[in-house]
């Protein structure tokens, strides 16, 4: 369930830390509502956790039209429907968040900086709010401005001072940091595909 | 009031079930209260701020089983901040200076530390049982108190909470001589837990009917733990994902074909479509069907397995399930009383899932059908109608469609009147949630014909004040009401102030009502605790530079003879 996130910002990451989200795709404001920040009254009204998020066009837009058809029928104040897209409510669809975890569908997603090396995975459950993954954002991508080394993967060749880090090269042809998908969740993936690899066999070898 | 000698009018009381009938015979004279106070052996506390501990303990020294419940019911869908209270503390220090002989505690929505369940451990010789249920704030480590202490546990139940993982290896804190358990659930740990250790535990307990592991306890393990308990009753298995070509498949197969005694099933972590095979033997004596953390089952694997379970009276399953598994439910599942239809892709749009056309099938299969929880993306009002007269026995009706404000797809119009059939048709209705696209005219007909409503739950729902309204004056017996993102400001709020204190509790968050309303509703009714949870940037300045007009965010009402908390954290603020 990855979505690319590409083409951001050309101009260079500021160095205090800012990235200049202004020109990316990833905008903070109601769906459908260019970009610009809820006023006021919108966040009073119930969605005040719930900024849309466009995450390039097409994902999260497509009911954005179908929901605005229902603000014919008057008997529903117009405010709150203007902001019924499929923004992400807090606590909505209600289901305990032992379930929500319990069932949780891969909500790691690919982040791409114009200028970086390679791509870094994000798990979007993993923060609590807009705010937390920013600065996680922030935090990974600040590696290219301010030379601090927080990452602890790097390897340093003792001779010449030459940094590695391990990437791979996924199926989009993108290259990643290892180690952003935590290592449990990727031995399952394996597993269910040698179960899958083996049950093919198994049948081949029967038939 | 004299007719009766004491120990005859408390062996009379001994009949009453009850904590409300317990509750009324106590308030008919001073001596039957006497009488009452003194035999009360059970004790349940519905809001944990309703009432001092020391006070609950004073009144029924001879307590032996207490229940208290902490949070708002929305807690469970996060909109309660983390550290708003609910802490189980007081009530164990109180029963520790006051009722040293507890035998049963029961905490839902609490916040239970380690230090809680080590001092519970300690403090109470003739301890029998604890369950937990969606609490938060320990860690392994107190359950490894509680494992070492207490002797001649016979229930350890740990449901839905959030338990940190310590790496301690608390079950082999159950010392070699424990040998009284009878129910044990952990399925809520994430952690390991040692499988000999385990299999040993479940072989010295002969009494052992209900054991409900998680999903770190592997397959083989399983094997050997159904093997040395044929007589389980209620079995929650640990990971299910294995290869159904492999020999431990087989045993466990015939393991299961050994439990002849197993009626209720779930767990089911990991399970893969094959692996379910194992599990027909038992199918015919199921009463109680959990599937619903398999999403890995689709739903002609899940018709494979219910077609076989004639007697089954609850199930729970994903809406993998399908309107076509449905209708292999309702024709297989006469006995069928409780229903829980969860939504397996709660992000997304939803591919495969229930309509209003499982439902219905459902409704005309299951004449017994009382408890329902369906999650859905449509609902039509024919179909609820329908549902209506086919089952006028419900008691409880949850109904979420996940598309907030979604009307009727056929017509274009509210769900007033679907919901309206269900409320006039189901006399014995208690508990109820709406959803989809819902008018003030709703709420004219709960407030009509749900006499018998005590629980209302109610969200992106309404058109004004009078929506309310209608409730507050027709639900005589209402005790709790929670409301999210409805038009429901402070003249429904102050319509009727006297009402809240017939109820336990009212939640109303984005909502219309601000806080000069709130402020209004506390002056009048100084027996309610008027709480705001401001959560908001700066929300530690001083209540006064904030204006009246401002929305109150996320209010929380409640009765109570306490006054207000002194442990409420400084976002909330009790008016």
């Amino acid at each position: 369930m990855s979505t690319t996130e590409t083409g951001c910002s050309s101009t260079e990451p500021e160095v205090t830390g800012g990235l200049g989200y202004d020109e990316t795709e990833l905008t903070l404001g109601l769906p459908g509502a260019g970009g610009s920040k809820p006023s006021e009254t919108d966040r009073k009204r119930g969605f005040a956790a719930a900024v849309g998020l466009n995450v390039g066009a097409a994902s999260r837009g497509e009911d954005c039209g179908a929901r605005s058809s229902d603000s014919s029928d008057g008997s529903v104040s117009g405010a709150i429907k203007r902001s019924a897209a499929k923004a992400q409510v807090v606590g909505w669809p209600p289901v305990r968040s032992f379930r929500r975890t319990a069932l949780r569908s891969c909500t790691y997603v690919k982040v791409a900086v114009d200028g970086a090396p390679y791509l870094r995975k994000v798990d979007l459950e993993a923060h609590g709010g807009y705010e937390q993954l920013l600065a996680a954002l922030e935090e990974m991508f600040s590696c290219f401005t301010v030379r601090d080394y927080p990452d602890e993967r790097r390897l340093v060749d003792p001779v010449n001072g030459t940094e590695y880090v391990p990437t791979y090269e996924d199926k989009d042809g993108d290259w990643m940091l290892v180690g952003d998908v935590p290592w449990k969740s990727v031995l399952s993936f394996f597993l269910s595909c040698f179960l899958t690899v083996a049950a093919v066999r198994f049948n081949m070898l029967r038939a | 009031m004299t007719y009766f000698p004491e120990e005859v009018v408390e062996h009379i009381f001994d009949f009453l079930g009850s904590h409300r009938d317990r509750n009324a015979v106590s308030t008919v004279c001073k001596a039957w209260y006497h009488v009452e106070r003194f035999s009360r052996r059970n004790v349940f506390v519905g809001n944990c701020y309703a009432i001092r501990p020391e006070r609950v303990m004073a009144r029924f020294p001879g307590m032996k089983s207490l229940s208290v419940k902490g949070k708002p019911h929305f807690a469970d869908y996060n909109l309660v901040p983390y550290d708003w209270g609910g802490f189980a503390l007081p009530w164990i220090n109180a029963a520790v200076r006051r009722c040293p002989g507890l035998e049963d505690l029961r905490l839902k929505r609490m916040v239970v530390t380690d230090d809680d369940l080590d001092l519970l451990a300690r403090s109470f010789p003739n301890f029998r049982s604890l369950v937990l249920v969606s609490c938060e704030g320990f860690s392994t480590d107190g359950l490894a108190a509680i494992a070492t202490y207490c002797r001649g546990l016979r229930e350890l139940d740990l449901q839905e909470n959030e338990v940190e993982d310590h790496g301690r290896q608390w079950l082999s804190c159950f010392h070699e001589s424990c040998t009284s358990l009878v129910s044990l659930n952990f399925a809520c740990l994430k952690g390991e837990v040692n499988a000999g250790v385990l299999e040993r535990l479940v072989a010295r307990c002969p009494n052992l009917r209900s054991l409900k592991l998680n999903r770190a306890v592997s397959v083989e393990s399983l094997n050997e733990i159904v093997a040395r308990a044929p007589y389980l009753v209620d079995l929650g298995t640990g990971s299910f994902a294995v290869d159904h070509h492999t020999d431990a498949y087989q045993r466990l197969m015939n393991s299961f074909s050994k439990c002849k005694s197993l009626s209720s099933l779930s767990g089911f972590w990991e399970a893969s479509p094959h692996c379910l095979d194992a599990v027909y033997p038992v199918c015919i004596n199921l009463t109680v069907l959990n599937m619903s953390y398999a999403p890995a089952i689709q739903a002609d694997d899940l018709i494979k397995l219910i077609s076989l379970c004639f007697k089954l009276q609850k199930l729970w399953v994903l809406d993998c399930i399908g309107d076509k598994g449905l209708a292999v439910v309702a024709s297989t599942c006469k006995e069928l009383q409780e229903l829980r239809v969860f939504p397996s892709d709660i992000y997304g749009a939803g591919a495969t899932s229930v309509t209003e056309e499982g439902l219905v099938a459902i409704s005309s299969g299951c004449p017994k059908l009382n408890s329902l929880l369906y999650f859905c993306y449509q609902m039509t009002n024919a179909a609820l109608i329908t549902v209506a007269k086919n089952c006028p026995h419900f008691t409880r009706f949850r109904l979420c469609i996940l598309d907030p404000w979604k009307p009727d797809p056929v017509t274009n119009q509210p769900l007033d009147e679907g919901f309206g059939a269900i409320v006039r048709s189901c006399k014995n209705l208690r508990r109820l949630s709406l959803s989809g696209l819902l008018t003030d005219q709703v709420f004219l007909y709960i407030g009509l014909y749900a006499k018998c409503l005590e629980m209302l739950s109610i969200a992106f729902a309404g058109d004004s004040d009078k929506g309310m309204v209608y409730i507050l004056k027709g639900c005589k017996n209402l005790r709790k009401l929670e409301i999210r993102d409805c038009p429901f400001g402070d003249i429904a709020l102050l319509n009727d102030v006297a009402k809240y204190e017939t109820m336990r509790s009212l939640w109303m968050s984005s909502c219309d009502v601000t806080l000069g309303g709130c402020k209004a509703l506390a002056a009048k009714m100084p027996r309610l605790n008027v709480e705001i949870i401001n959560e908001s940037e700066g929300s530690d300045k001083l209540e006064e530079n904030i204006s009246d007009l401002h929305k109150a965010e996320k209010m929380y009402v409640y009765r109570t003879v306490a006054g207000p908390r002194n442990d409420a954290p400084d976002f909330v603020w009790t008016l």
